[in-house]
């Protein structure tokens, strides 16, 4: 018997409700007290092809998917014939054998075990869309797993609408009692409900912890061009706009996005856009422009697999390099990498106190693995991260005794901003190169040293960062290994750790979160002392690699590279690890 | 009261001698004089072309940015701060060739804004190429055999987009421009105000002497601009005979009427060191 340790996938037709199912089932065994993860797989395109979730859940803290599948919930054939061989020995396939024409004899393999279900009878029978049939299918799995039906109800009185979910709670009894009536006992796992200790967990996606950090951070203004794995950014933002005083424009293209926020934030207020690679691209000229006139932005980049239209519903990290240079011309900039939900929420925070403080565009990488999959954390501390708006005048008159000069040269190369309609102020700033006062100028000698004043911005930035988590290093000190990696990566590699722990390698894992300006000083640490660094990431040239290079004159041993457009698995990740060594 | 001297900078002007734009920039400080606008309560946008040179001419906030970008940039400021009166100027290729992705959208969002387009048919910057509004046959450094495309239209276009507020000027004529600015300015909503601007450098076709001969205020005969469908046709009307002054207007809710949670607020105003997650937080267990 296998307690509380289990990953199930749901698949089927794209429009078949695969994610809000998974993500369900996901939060039943969250609020059974089991630590989760969910993870989604669709294609581009609206109905029909095939979509899948999978949610592990484990008395343990988990990172990420598992490469195997203990439980599939086949809601259409497509799934059970491209799934079934992923399967454990000893797993079940849950389908409704009737309507799909599936039974025994279609495993092809006798260490599995098929329970159908007639869900679509059932959905019949209660006069309700054909969607509910994946309710059923959620009873019947709470059923096969020994689990608690009261909990299933409770996840579904929350999420629907209350006469929906009277109906939803009718159907999840009948998969329940039918399974229980036919499979009790039968299959090897088992679901225990542990009395959640503390506090409640929060269960969410990178774009929605990305979301609430903005949220958090008092972004004003959000505009954006929707472009998959950024879109649900979009989404989340713009129902909060009434509550939370934001407008959320959508705009008509990424460069109509970019320099919209860009006015906003001359304007006075913290903005921010999120697009894809495609996207990004677009928004190169006016991130410069941010650059130039110093203006702070946010902007998430969520990666998916290019060049161009690439995988548009898949994940990779091949933008690194593309971000840390997009657009003419040298500028500061901030570049972070989050791993996982938590740090997608405080790191959009600093990102947004960084942007001001330093007047400089901010990007927060992430892609489709991070941004779309599910994970568990403790509620966000709201009182970790102050907001620090910088040096911004948000008095309605400005007193100083020499005129104000937006650009003004300073020692660190900050100047005051003021808002326009300030009293006392006039607020002028140029994309071209412009004096203190912001006026244009083409004078070699205050070009260079304008060029000069906003790079004293890097060296204070970077002063500055010594207060930040730059990096984490994760696992032994004393490790035979050392993975490095950034991003999406994370998840893989701690699950990838544990896996190699069992077979006595100590590894551990240097995730580099500040990738520009590059965290020298701590990167260098850690990897002088190591004895064999293995980086790992989802793009064909190794671009952190070419960063530890160019940074630290320092080659890497080996590199992991995956670039199929799928995360990392960590069972395949530990065994390419061993294999390199 | 701002005076003329207020609106001064001390930056040198660099335009040609006789340019269109100084009619613009002349009509500009006087618009903003006869509106009594606080020098401090005005942002001029402006794209870049020979025209974009306006943030450096008038003493005023500013903020010059890349080319084609004028609608954008303006639209950002204004929905954050309606406080304040955002004047955006560009060129006909600023708007009507690298920017007009934005032009119908934002017309149609009727943000409380101005555009003023020194139109003069041909990229004056990049000395002498022809642009969306360049006349057929117009022989340029990139059209030697000269244009083989009809003009655009953007007072057509801006009509059928549904603009509240579409008029012609002609930096000719400055006390005409000064009225329709001061018009454009106080409209409530999306103001176009295309403005025919002589490039004695670089268009030979487009001169002085050819608006002179040609333009007449559609005032002077007794056009009734609140009737789109008459706007329209005059819109069309090229040649011997082109007219000025306002098209169309009309008042229409704003983008920003229909935010009622932000109603009138300034959104610089709001403090944001507090803001409280918990209700999201707890909806996420
Ligand atoms: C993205 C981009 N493309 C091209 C240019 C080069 N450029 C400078 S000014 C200009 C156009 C000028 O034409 P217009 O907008 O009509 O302004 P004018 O000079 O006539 O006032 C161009 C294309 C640029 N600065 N940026
Ligand atoms: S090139 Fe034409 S538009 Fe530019 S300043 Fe000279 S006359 Fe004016
Ligand atoms: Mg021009």
């Amino acid at each position: 018997m296998i307690v509380n340790k289990i990953s199930v996938m749901i698949g089927g037709e794209a429009g078949a409700g695969i994610t809000r199912s998974g993500f369900l089932f996901a939060k039943v065994c969250l609020r059974g007290g089991l630590h989760v993860f969910g993870t989604s797989d669709y294609q581009s395109l609206i109905r029909g092809g095939h979509n899948f979730y999978v949610v592990r859940a484990d008395a343990e803290e988990i990172y990420s998917q598992t490469d195997a599948i203990d439980v599939l919930l086949a809601l259409n054939k497509e799934t059970f014939h491209l799934h079934r061989d992923e399967l454990v020995s000893g797993g079940g396939i849950l389908c409704d054998g009737e309507e799909l024409g599936l039974t025994d004899r279609s495993l092809g393999r006798d260490d599995l075990k098929l329970y159908s279900v007639p869900l679509k009878r059932f959905v019949e029978e209660l006069n309700g869309a054909l969607i509910m049939r994946n309710t059923v299918a959620l009873g019947a799995v709470v059923a096969l797993l020994s689990y608690d039906l009261e909990i299933l109800n409770g996840v579904i009185r929350d999420t629907f609408k209350p006469k929906v979910a009277i109906l939803n709670v009718k159907a999840a009894k009948m998969g329940y009692d039918y399974a229980r009536e036919h499979y009790a006992a039968d299959f090897d796992y088992r679901l225990e409900g542990r009395s959640s200790a503390g506090k409640q967990k929060i269960f969410l996606t990178g774009n929605e912890a990305v979301g609430l950090g903005a949220v958090r951070a008092g972004c004003r203004f959000f505009a954006a061009y929707p472009m998959t794995p950024a879109t649900p950014l979009l989404h989340f933002m713009a129902p909060l706009n009434r509550e939370y005083g934001m407008i959320v424009v959508p705009a008509e293209s990424e460069i109509a996005a970019i320099n919209m926020v860009a006015g906003g934030s001359f304007a006075g207020v913290r903005t921010m856009t999120a697009t894809s690679g495609g996207g990004f691209c677009l928004m190169s000229e006016g991130l410069g422009m941010t650059g130039m006139t110093e203006t702070p932005v946010v902007v998430m980049l969520a990666q998916r697999p290019g060049p161009s239209t690439g995988l548009p519903t898949y994940s990779g990290q091949g933008d690194l390099r593309f971000a840390i240079h997009a657009s003419q011309g040298e500028f500061p900039r901030l570049i972070i990498a989050p791993g996982d939900v938590e740090e997608c929420f405080y790191k959009t925070m600093e990102a947004f106190n960084l942007a001001e403080k330093f007047q400089i565009p901010a990007i927060l990488i992430t892609d489709k693995y991070l941004v779309e999959s599910h994970g568990e954390t403790e509620p966000f501390d709201q009182s970790k991260i102050q907001v620090d708006r910088g040096l911004l005048l948000i008095e309605d008159e400005y007193t100083g005794e020499e005129e104000y000069r937006r650009h003004k040269i300073t020692e660190n190369g900050v100047s005051l901003r003021a808002m326009p309609g300030t009293k006392g102020t006039i607020v002028r700033t140029n994309a071209d190169e412009h004096n203190e006062s912001g006026y244009t100028t083409e004078d070699p000698e205050l070009t260079a040293k304008m060029v000069d004043k906003r790079f004293r911005k890097v060296d204070a930035l970077i002063k500055d960062l010594e207060n930040y988590e730059t990096v984490k290093l994760y696992g032994h000190e004393e490790a035979d290994v050392t993975i490095v990696g950034w991003g999406s990566t994370k998840g893989p590699i701690r699950e990838a750790m544990k896996l190699l722990l069992q077979e006595g390698l100590k590894t551990n894992y240097l995730q580099i979160i500040y990738l520009d300006p590059f965290p020298v000083a701590n990167v260098r640490k850690v990897l002088n002392s190591t004895k064999t660094t293995v980086v790992v990431e989802n793009n064909k040239t190794s671009q952190l690699s070419s960063l530890i290079r160019q940074h630290l004159l320092m080659p890497v041993n080996h590199k992991i590279l995956k670039y199929d457009g799928r995360p990392f698995n960590p069972g395949k990740l530990s065994q390419r690890i061993k294999e390199v060594l | 009261m701002v005076t003329l001297e207020d609106l001064n900078t001390p930056k040198k002007n660099t335009w040609c001698p006789r340019c269109g734009n100084f009619g613009i920039l002349m009509a500009f400080k006087k618009a903003l004089m006869q509106l009594n606008l606080e020098r401090d309560q005005v942002v001029l946008v402006s794209g870049i072309g020979c025209h974009g040179k306006m943030v450096n001419y008038v003493n005023v906030n500013g903020l010059h940015g890349i080319h084609g970008r004028v609608l954008p940039l303006a639209t950002g400021i204004k929905l954050v701060n309606p406080s304040l009166t955002v004047v955006g100027f560009a060129g006909d290729a600023d708007c009507y060739d690298e920017g007009w992705g934005h032009f119908s959208h934002a017309i149609r969002r009727n943000i409380d804004t101005t555009l003023i387009v020194h139109n003069n048919m041909v990229l004056g910057l990049t000395t002498g190429q022809t642009t969306a509004t360049s006349q057929r046959g117009f022989k340029t450094k990139s059209t030697p055999f000269g244009s083989i495309l009809p003009a655009l239209n953007p007072v057509a276009h801006a009509l059928v987009s549904n603009g509240t507020f579409v008029a012609r000027g002609y930096s000719g004529d400055v006390e005409h421009l000064t009225s329709l600015m001061v018009e454009a300015i106080k409209h409530r909503g999306f103001a176009l105000l295309d403005v025919f601007q002589p490039c004695v450098t670089f268009n030979y076709l487009n001169t002085y002497d050819w608006f002179h001969q040609r333009v007449y205020k559609l005032e002077e005969e007794e056009h009734d601009y609140t009737d789109r469908q008459k706007a329209l046709e005059k819109s069309f009307e090229w040649g011997d005979r082109i007219p000025i002054g306002i098209f169309c207007k009309k008042e229409k809710p704003t983008y920003r009427d229909n935010l009622p949670h932000v109603k009138g607020m300034s959104l610089t105003k709001v403090p944001i060191t507090d803001v409280d997650i918990t209700p999201l937080l707890e909806s996420m267990t």
